[in-house]
């Protein structure tokens, strides 16, 4: 099974859930993909036992077999392509790696180059493994980042998806495979804010999720109001806790500054169906 | 020659629009002629990404030597050299202006890129 911990607001408590949960399921695999910003590793002691690197494929044209028609340029819905002074001019940043300006070159001028666009690290830590994806800096690809690390995911125990911030395409890729979304959120009107476009999201997504209010003490009733009204289920409410907070500036877990909890988030794992339990 | 100017709107008196990729239209005067005639570039204003690219091959197009713009980022620039299209930056209120100093001589080619990708 996979769960994904996302969320619409950065900075609620994903990493620092989802590696918590990854603690109490031997076996389990963790993805941190939040590719531009990867930090489950902070929390993992463990050697790197692999790495691979993630690479788009972009064009090359022989300037040979080109006539200069221009299809691949209006063909190209990025912009990555230019037809000027006769040449074709390739701008590699723009690229998606969708292949298509070489399908539909009339003469077959194009061929693809693979490029290096980022990298998969496998970390193994005692009970459970990581797989961190990172994007490289000033690269755009980072769903194609995501997709290649969605395919570490494994293939008969559990797998939980630590996802990038906000609803873009980043998220939208990286829960994509989940089987269970955890929404995390703060009871703030900022937490709300962004709570409800992941609601938004998930919904139009038609996937199955629910919400963890994370330092639920500090703010208001507000996303409580919410999930009430628009019956979205609370599995579970964390307050602000200086010992949580303590432990994840030393890189330990939230468990190892709150050991009370770990009853609630097993409760939790049963809730969303993890570790067979449901 | 025709020269490509940036600006809001398809007269001599319009504003001066100082950004290259995203400009609503250009002004095409012609040097010798006097004719002025105007280049749509409404569709490069809205994309997502590579304007200055598209709206770069779209001035060479409409059959441009020389582009007067405000500012011009790397991939434009590049586009428009490969082009054979001169860049001029000039400073002024309205396409009329940008003419009498580029008739002047006022103006001076750029030889790269002024600003980085994305400038607003």
């Amino acid at each position: 099974m996979k769960l994904a911990i996302a969320s619409g607001k950065g900075g609620t408590g994903k990493t620092t859930l989802a590696v918590a949960l990854a603690t109490l399921l031997p076996g389990c695999r963790l993805l941190d993909a939040d590719v531009e910003e990867p930090n489950a590793r902070l929390f993992v002691n463990g050697d790197e036992i692999d790495q691979r690197e993630v690479t788009m494929p972009i064009p090359v044209v022989d300037p040979a077999a080109c006539r200069a028609c221009g299809a691949c340029v209006r063909f190209c819905k990025f912009n990555a392509l230019a037809l000027a002074g006769g040449k074709i001019l390739v701008f590699e940043e723009l690229c998606h790696g969708c292949g298509g300006c070489s399908l539909v070159c009339p003469t077959r001028a194009i061929h693809e180059k693979p490029l290096p666009i980022g990298a998969l690290s496998t970390i193994l830590n005692d009970t459970w493994s990581l797989v961190e994806g990172r994007l490289n800096v000033g690269r755009m690809a980072a769903p194609l980042v995501i997709r290649r690390l969605l395919a570490q995911a494994n293939k008969t125990g559990e797998t939980i998806i630590d996802c990038p911030p906000g609803t873009s395409c980043n998220m939208v890729t990286a829960v994509r495979d989940a089987d269970y979304t955890i929404l995390v959120t703060e009871a703030t009107a900022f937490g709300l804010q962004d709570l409800s476009l992941a609601v938004n999201t998930m919904r139009k997504l038609k996937k199955r999720f629910g919400v963890i209010i994370n330092r639920a003490d500090l703010g208001d009733d507000r996303v409580r109001r919410y999930c009430a009204d628009e019956s979205v289920k609370i599995h579970l409410e964390i307050p602000f806790s200086r010992e949580i907070a303590q432990a994840i500036a030393n890189g330990k877990t939230m468990l190892d500054g709150a050991p009370e909890f770990e009853a609630q988030l097993r409760s939790v794992l049963a809730q969303t169906g993890m570790g067979g339990i449901a | 020659m025709k020269i490509a100017i940036s600006a809001r709107s398809a007269s001599l008196e319009s504003n001066f629009d100082t950004r290259f990729g995203r400009a609503p239209l250009f002004v095409i005067y012609d040097t010798d002629s006097k004719e002025v005639s105007s280049c749509n570039n409404t569709q490069n204003l809205q994309a997502a990404q590579g304007a200055g690219i598209q709206t770069a091959q779209n001035v060479a197009n409409a059959g441009a030597q020389a582009v007067v713009s405000g500012h011009c980022g790397p991939k434009a620039f590049t586009v428009l050299t490969a082009a054979g299209v001169t860049v001029y930056q000039a400073k002024a209120a309205t396409v009329q202006d940008v003419i009498r100093q580029f008739e002047n001589g006022e103006l001076v080619a750029m030889n790269s890129a002024d600003v980085e990708g994305h400038w607003v």
